[in-house]
């Protein structure tokens, strides 16, 4: 049995993680290319969302390499994202791909499947060494997250152009070549240390932008056209809440245990007043908290036909009006024109830039008279 | 006191109750026109460009009723059926409306979830039923009345009768056409004659009877949709799919025809399922996909041509089959 999974931004250091110590045999998938789009659209349905698409690449990628399992997570909707697995076994059944699915989920079988679920991926290991690697992939992926974070700050103040990257590709291609929770938790410090010594402009007090969104669109750096990346060779500091290691706190931990509102909720509380599915109330709730806190603007980014996103974008415009924050909303789906979309992040930004300057010229004309 | 119902998305399932629950308290219920190309374009400008077609729709229904009621009905609905879901546009339709449409008359957002406890039904008809009473007894009585009409409706539905005759409280003329034709997909966009491009009659001019979703029974279909692998967790999604596999094993129609709205998410899912389980079976499908640009043209063609391919098929390939096997499976074939 070899294992495979389907790439999210840096879920695979998760996973990895997870099947390192655990002992299993597994594939990554190649990095998301234009090859895996493709593959990807020639198999899905044509409205279906990019990530299931992207998904398919990935898990036939995989298969090429000698995959036979695919481990993914599930759920009961309303989003669409519960109903992939069924997808992808009809597709692959009717495609004479002979794979395996196996859904990480609570669904009517309740915890019992899912411990057996995990026993048969992991024959050999006691349910507290599964617990425990669970844990210890968490931790990795948090890590990841802040490694990502801290990048998203040091870039736009670096001195010279490209510093950043370089460390962080570095990152990415030597993260494969090692095995172990704490050698990845060793390379993820060393790389942290590495950014925190990047000399930085002093004094440069850069725009600062939130992103928010679906959580795929906004992982994956194949469907969000390294939105982060660009913004921050720009020049412009990006702040992303909306993380795997956010999500798991917020999703499975919070909510789990019902632990209070949280926050985004509150926010959002005026604009959405329930749970509609997918990430629409954190949308609109992280657009209300970045207009709060201070930020310049807000970017929104989602699948092309994304259902909970479309509510929030109805709402986001009247967020946008009350709130005095600018929002740039991005489409995506597998017609990737690069260009376009940096041109359009470009003008935003410099819509961004002359706003602040404007504001600056009336605070002088308001003290002078 | 006047309540408008806009005269789209569940209309088509739930005016029966909504109109029975609200004149029993006493309020005059006033719907929105048909469907027309102004209700559309105002409905095209409010909304967001990516919303779907009966959002659209919908939001235009809801321009037409400003200016000639008190209040308009636009429930919260997050879930009509135990351990499911609908489509997460339904829960958020409140917030889109009140967003995009302007100088709205009050709104009575009754949320409706049953997920978990289908207790809540009660509550939810009771806090819209506060709009208009504060008689708590009637409102019982209107919530039993209007649950008893539910009933009728559907059961009538499933005797075979077509369901905008049903809500016209018209007879069904059931005429055995030469060929008859399964039309699949959301209410909203199946029964909507605007958005249809005027399907039913079209079919009916061709001498092809119809047969829809509905008129199949609810426990035929829960029990195909059952069988699959993974519970189908929307509940229009589970009778979709389940009168697919119905109409797939019981070789009772020569074609299916869906009807799924551009950018629909649940229908990206429903539809392809669908079309992999008629396929194997080799009954002819044809996936309509509309939205607001569809031209009756060019979609008369489509059809005419389809239902061509059905009767051409019908009559050569039960001789020699292009395909080498035999492809249609009729009554007739040997």
């Amino acid at each position: 049995m070899i294992l495979t999974f389907p790439h999210m931004g840096s879920v695979y250091i998760l996973v990895k993680t997870l099947f390192d110590e655990l002992g299993a045999t597994y594939v990554i998938p190649p990095k998301g290319s234009k090859k895996t789009l493709e593959l990807g659209t020639k198999y899905c349905p044509e409205m279906a969302c990019l990530p299931l698409k992207i998904n398919v690449g990935n898990f036939l990628e995989s298969i090429e390499k000698g995959a036979d399992t695919i481990v993914i997570t599930g759920g009961c909707g309303p989003c669409r994202f519960g109903y992939y697995a069924e997808m992808h076994r009809q597709m692959f059944k009717d495609m004479g791909q002979d794979v395996e699915i196996i859904t990480i989920e609570i669904d009517d079988t309740g915890i019992k499947g899912l411990i057996a679920k995990l026993r048969y991926l992991f024959p050999n290991k006691s349910l507290l060494s599964i617990a425990n690697a669970i844990v210890k992939a968490f931790s990795n992926m948090k890590e990841a997250d802040k490694l990502d974070a801290l990048s998203y700050k040091v870039r736009p103040r670096e001195q010279e152009k490209g510093a950043t990257d370089a460390i962080m590709n570095k990152f990415e291609a030597d993260v494969l070549m090692v095995t172990g929770a704490k050698e990845i938790t060793k390379l993820i410090k060393k790389t942290q240390k590495k950014l925190k010594a990047v000399p930085l402009i002093a004094g440069y007090e850069p725009m600062k932008i939130g992103i928010v969104g679906e959580i795929y669109t906004l992982v994956e750096p194949l469907t969000n056209m390294n939105i982060e990346k660009t913004l921050g060779n720009m020049g412009v500091e990006v702040n992303r809440v909306l993380t795997t290691s956010h999500w798991i706190d917020q999703h499975i931990l919070k909510a789990g245990l019902k632990i209070g509102k949280r926050d985004f909720e509150k926010a959002a509380y005026p604009y959405i007043k329930t749970m509609i599915g997918g990430h629409a109330q954190e949308t609109a709730g992280h657009t209300v908290m970045y207009a709060n806190s201070g930020y310049d603007g807000v970017i929104q980014i989602y699948p092309l036909t994304c259902m909970p996103e479309v509510v929030a974008g109805s709402i986001l415009p009247t967020i946008s009006k009350d709130k005095d924050i600018p929002v740039l909303t991005l489409v995506m789906d597998e017609i990737t024109g690069e260009a376009g979309y940096i041109t359009r992040v470009d003008a935003f930004v410099d819509m961004l830039i002359r706003k602040k300057d404007k504001e600056k010229q009336n605070e002088r004309v308001l003290s002078r008279s | 006191m006047k309540i408008g119902i806009p005269r789209a998305l569940l209309y088509y399932q739930y005016y029966r109750v909504w109109k029975t629950f609200f004149t029993t308290l006493g309020a005059e219920v006033v719907l929105s026109d048909k469907t027309t190309k102004d209700i559309l374009d105002n409905g095209v400008v409010a909304t967001v460009n990516d919303a779907c077609l009966p959002l659209k729709v919908f939001h235009g229904a809801v321009i037409n009723l400003i200016g000639k009621v008190d209040y308009i009905f636009i429930p919260r609905l997050k879930s009509v059926a135990k351990g499911e879901y609908i489509c997460p546009k339904f829960c958020g339709l409140p917030d889109m409306v009140r967003y995009s449409v302007k100088n709205l008359p009050p709104i009575i957002d009754t949320e409706v979830n049953i997920r978990k406890k289908p207790r809540q039904l009660y509550k939810a008809f009771l806090s819209a039923g506060l709009y208009i009473t504060k008689d708590k007894n009637l409102i019982k009585l209107a919530y039993h009345k209007a649950l008893f009409e539910n009933a009728l409706f559907i059961e009538k539905l499933e005797k075979g009768n077509a369901l905008l005759d049903v809500l016209a409280n018209k007879k069904s003329t059931n005429k055995k056409g030469e060929l008859t034709v399964a039309v699949l997909g959301h209410k909203y966009n199946v029964y909507d004659q605007y958005v249809n491009m005027n399907l039913f009659e079209n079919l009916t001019k061709n001498n092809v009877s119809v047969i829809t979703a509905e008129n199949i029974s609810d426990k035929i279909c829960n029990d195909y949709a059952a069988k699959l692998p993974k519970k189908v967790f929307w509940s229009f999604a589970r009778k979709l799919i389940g009168a697919a596999n119905h109409l797939a094993k019981e070789n009772i129609v020569d074609g299916v025809i869906y009807i799924m709205s551009f950018g629909c998410g649940i229908d990206s899912f429903v539809a392809d399922i669908c079309e992999r389980t008629l396929r194997k079976n080799k009954t002819p499908f044809f996936l309509m996909m509309i939205d607001e640009h569809s031209g009756q043209g060019g979609f008369n063609t489509r059809l005419e041509a389809f239902l061509d391919m059905i009767k051409w098929r019908r009559k050569d390939d039960l001789d020699i089959s292009p395909y080498g096997e035999r492809v249609y499976i009729g009554k007739d074939a040997i």
